[in-house]
């Protein structure tokens, strides 16, 4: 089976966010990049079904600017046979961030056509922009069936047969021919690390390389990035650890009465 | 086209609770754009009748009872095809949907269909109308405005619009019936089902001690404990802690586990990205440790303390004890 695996490059999770210059961006100035959590264990999903099967490629593709490759090697490096990377402008009109999600998804199916993918994997959501749904939007541009929020797969004689998340603590297993689409939701699996070895074979695996197309007006502009007002008072306790304890046992005592 | 169409969200009979904040979204952004709101429910015709006709005492132009036997169990292909359909026929600037996990798998798509984005996970409405997102994880605001001519997609995010807000009026209830085949539904769904019955009942306790992925590894969870036990409190934790597999599944607080609403919830190292949030803003009064001071934890909590929480933690766990 062939798995094609739709990753993203995001902002490290305690990274200090601003602003960026143009009001509508994040300040991609000091920030740290990794690979999007979610997106992890798509790809991890997509390893052990390959491990499972013996056989299989498992694809990565990234649409980002050069620093995208940083992370692609990474996928390289915990066992994915080869990557493409989409490069897109570090900014401007042609950046990713101009591009809308169905600007992205197109960049993805374009790539993905030329694969022609028994399977494509991807996280449910990003963890900056979190609109959650580059995979389902990905899957109706190539014509595929989709399930989100995917913690299970297993292949079946027919296609899949996979465990989706419902709310509050239920599941359901659906059914489906291939080629299909997942999004993968996180805790199905243990993420694994790079080893050294992986590390070292990850340099003589191929990255092809595509410049991303012109990008289409975005249906969804965004008008203004900004903090959040903090909507509730919130009291601020400060001072050393004991002095901080003290005051939250008084807290506990006489406010919150639970002591 | 003109109007908002608000798509309610059911199962097996049963209304999903976020139907009525979309819905109280969608009479707010038609009043505001001084427009008709209407709403539609999707479903088998025989389980939707009921659910369709409740909605006739609200203020509402046309509620849409959407049946057809292929629509009995949620699929996105039925979905989009029915909702496609109907949209050709009422014609509405908006549709506003509640941001369930259902929402989710099908209006990306449905909104593909017809060129468009959906405008997903909306946390306030303001004039113009402009559509406020959440970046990083409740670190940034976004605001978004829909710059096409054809139909505006906007889902809500849970507990941003009061269900309570839903203006009473009447409404003409309307049967529609989408042309549905069998073969354009690709996927099998089957009934939904728990895992092994749930052991630990977090909804009953009256103090929670919460841990999120500010513990760093499993080793350090011991620190939280002692806490919890002194003050007689239930374990808690955010997803990544179950993901991780340091705390039961059962333990998780969240969108994807309990909806807690205790005296006292204490997190600890928990950032308060929004699926954590839902499950626990109802909460009394919120204790909030985190060491960094642009945690969206801090914009709920009632108490914060920007600070190290191995520090912190095993202060307060004497300072109890004493």
């Amino acid at each position: 089976m062939k798995i094609l695996v739709a990753i993203k490059q995001v902002p490290e999770r305690d990274a200090q966010i601003r602003v960026g210059a143009d009001g509508r961006s994040i300040d991609e100035n000091d920030a740290a990049w990794t690979i999007n959590e979610p997106d992890a264990y798509a790809l991890e999903e997509a390893l052990q079904l390959k491990e499972r099967e013996g056989v299989g490629e498992v694809v990565v593709v990234c649409a980002g600017p050069e620093r995208a490759a940083s992370t692609l090697r990474e996928a390289l490096a915990k066992g994915a046979d080869r990557a493409i990377h989409i490069v897109t402008e570090d900014e401007g009109a042609e950046s990713l961030s101009a591009r809308d999600t169905l600007g992205v998804a197109a960049l993805l199916a374009d790539a993905a056509k030329g694969e022609s993918p028994d399977l494509i994997l991807t996280g449910l959501q990003s963890d900056d922009l979190g609109a959650g749904q580059t995979g389902v939007v990905l899957a109706e541009l190539l014509g595929m069936p989709h399930a989100t929020l995917i913690m299970h797969v297993e292949r079946t004689a027919t296609g899949l047969k996979v465990k989706r998340e419902l709310e509050d603590g239920w599941f359901q297993h659906v059914e489906m021919p291939l080629p299909a689409l997942l999004t993968i939701q996180s805790g199905g699996n243990r993420l694994r690390y790079a080893t050294l070895m992986g590390i070292k074979k990850a340099k003589s695996k191929e990255t092809r390389t595509v410049d991303a197309g012109a990008a289409t007006a975005a249906v969804a502009e965004i008008v203004k990035v900004y903090p959040p007002e903090r909507v509730k008072r919130t009291e601020m306790l400060t001072g050393s650890a004991d002095e901080i304890a003290a005051k939250i046992v008084e807290k506990l005592k006489f406010e919150v009465k639970v002591l | 086209m003109s109007g908002v169409l608000v798509v309610l969200e059911q199962k097996s009979g049963s209304w999903n609770r976020m139907s009525f904040e979309a819905l109280a979204a969608g009479q707010k952004l038609a009043a505001d754009l001084g427009v008709a709101c209407s709403a539609a429910v999707v479903g088998a015709a025989e389980s939707i009748a009921s659910l369709a006709q409740e909605l006739a005492d609200k203020k509402l132009e046309t509620v849409w009872a959407v049946g057809h036997p292929l629509l009995a169990r949620y699929t996105a292909d039925g979905w989009c095809g029915a909702l496609q359909q109907l949209i050709a026929e009422a014609k509405p600037q908006y549709v506003v949907l509640p941001h369930t996990y259902q929402v989710r798998d099908f209006a990306p798509a449905l909104a593909t269909r017809l060129k468009q984005v959906l405008i997903s996970d909306v946390t306030a409405i303001h004039d113009g109308p402009i559509f406020v997102r959440q970046w990083m994880q409740g670190k940034l605001n976004a605001d978004y405005r829909h710059s096409s001519e054809g139909v505006c997609f906007v889902s809500v995010q849970a507990g941003t619009f009061r269900a309570d807000a839903v203006e009473a009026g009447s409404a003409e209830v309307k049967s529609f019936a989408p042309q549905l085949d069998a073969a354009q539904i690709r996927t099998t769904p089957g009934e939904p089902f728990r895992e092994a019955a749930q052991t630990v009942d977090l909804t009953a306790a009256p103090v929670i001690v919460s841990v999120g992925r500010g513990i760093g590894e499993q080793d350090n969870l011991a620190i939280v404990e002692e806490l919890a036990q002194a003050l007689g409190a239930e374990l808690a934790a955010s997803r990544p802690i179950c993901d991780n597999g340091w705390l039961p599944m059962e333990r998780q607080v969240g969108s994807s586990g309990q909806t807690v609403a205790p005296k006292l919830y204490l997190a600890v190292g928990i950032s308060g990205a929004i699926q954590h949030l839902v499950g626990m803003k109802g909460a009394k009064t919120i204790i909030a440790i985190n060491k960094d001071p642009d945690a969206p934890i801090f914009e709920i909590a009632d108490i914060g303390v920007v600070g190290d929480l191995f520090e912190i933690v095993p202060a307060l766990t004497k300072a109890i004890k004493q």
